[in-house]
């Protein structure tokens, strides 16, 4: 086993490990840590089973293995990015909706403020 | 859904119930004048008068509600669109008939309120919006403002049907149809291009009234230069997607 074998394994590893921890500590809700475990996974597999990677590349028609493993972890960011932002764009409209709530609210409250004036029609 | 007997009939006739109205004003560090505001709106209307507060930190609350006016205060700042919605929302839960939404910034003007409310009243529109460039007009727009205008005059056009002269105006008047249609879809930031798209699914019937607009009396327009092509882009772009839109 060559260096680059063992250190891609021991860091992939380290990194499912380091996921898995956050989540027990809740840390990391499941449903965000379910692409990283799924991501640091398949590195791991990748590291110890090399010839795989070979075999892959090959078949969406890339010479040199590393680009594809290059290809592969920038989707996988890209794919993580795309559900952070709807991820943020979810907590925004709920952001929104709790504060336009408890303006509403706040104007319900008696003796807060004085009574709002009555309609004078 | 529509109940076109009753509002079509003449809202002054006797026995007939008056409609509510609420006058809503967005309001973000507008302290100066937004006192001035609601106090000429309570002298010569007897409608209600809500401002909302968009989490300014100066005390524009205060002075409003010195002034007379219903305030909410938004716990943080959400944008002109998301404060606006707030008035939806209020409108909707105490059952206003109309509501008429203006600028706390001394923009419009206050005696023009009854022209935007007039077409709704005798049931002739579902939604009023006053335009700068109809009629006789103090309003000066820069070059690059008035081609945005244009653009998107047209895009409105092309893709609602809507003949607009002015279709960023801040100044309109809602039945209780798009009161409520609007409490749950309103944009957060920039709204005013996109409620043609909203008024389009419901079917509304639209109408421009000629009022008049002013330069801002303080502080600054919510669109800088440096804004400019955001704004352009980030409007046409949910304008067009708002046109592919599903609204539940």
């Amino acid at each position: 086993m060559n260096r680059v074998t063992l250190f891609s394994i021991c860091a992939s590893a380290g990194f499912l490990l380091y996921i898995l921890e956050m989540v027990r500590r809740r840390k990391l809700r499941e449903e965000y840590s379910i692409l990283w475990l799924f991501g640091s996974a398949l590195i791991l597999v990748l590291s110890l089973k090399q010839d795989w990677l070979v075999v892959l590349a090959h078949a969406v028609g890339i010479v040199y293995p590393p680009s594809f493993l290059f290809l592969v972890g920038i989707l996988f960011i890209l794919l993580i990015l795309i559900h952070f932002s709807i991820a943020i764009s979810k907590l925004h409209q709920m952001n929104k909706k709790m504060a336009q709530e408890i303006a509403l609210m706040k104007s319900n409250l008696p003796g807060k403020e004085k009574e709002p004036p009555k309609s004078s029609y | 859904m529509r109940s076109r007997e009753i509002r079509d009939m003449n809202p002054f006739m006797e026995g007939h119930p008056p409609h509510r109205i609420l006058v809503v004003i967005p309001a973000y560090r507008e302290e100066r004048t937004i006192g001035g505001l609601v106090r000429s709106l309570r002298e010569r209307y007897p409608h209600d008068v809500l401002v909302v507060n968009d989490g300014s930190p100066d005390g524009t609350s205060a002075a409003a509600r010195e002034a007379g006016a219903i305030v909410l205060d938004l716990p943080c700042n959400l944008g002109i669109g998301g404060a606006v919605q707030t008035g939806f929302l209020y409108a909707r839960d105490r059952g206003y008939d109309i509501v008429v939404r203006i600028d706390g910034d001394g923009q419009h003007e206050v005696e023009d309120i009854p022209k935007v409310l007039e077409p709704i009243l005798g049931g002739r529109a579902d939604a009023v919006i006053g335009s700068r460039f109809l009629g006789e007009t103090a309003y000066r727009g820069s070059i690059p403002r008035i081609f945005g205008i244009q653009h998107f005059r047209w895009l409105v056009n092309l893709f609602t049907g809507y003949r607009v002269t002015d279709p960023t105006s801040g100044f309109f008047a809602i039945d209780r149809r798009l009161i409520a249609f609007y409490s749950d879809h309103y944009p957060s930031d920039y709204p005013e291009v996109d409620s043609y798209i909203l008024m389009h699914r419901l079917g509304a019937r639209a109408l421009e009234v000629p009022v008049r607009m002013y330069d801002r009396a303080e502080g600054k327009s919510s669109i800088t230069a440096f804004r400019a092509v955001y704004y352009m882009v980030k409007v046409t772009l949910s304008f067009l997607i708002n046109r592919i839109r599903r609204f539940g």
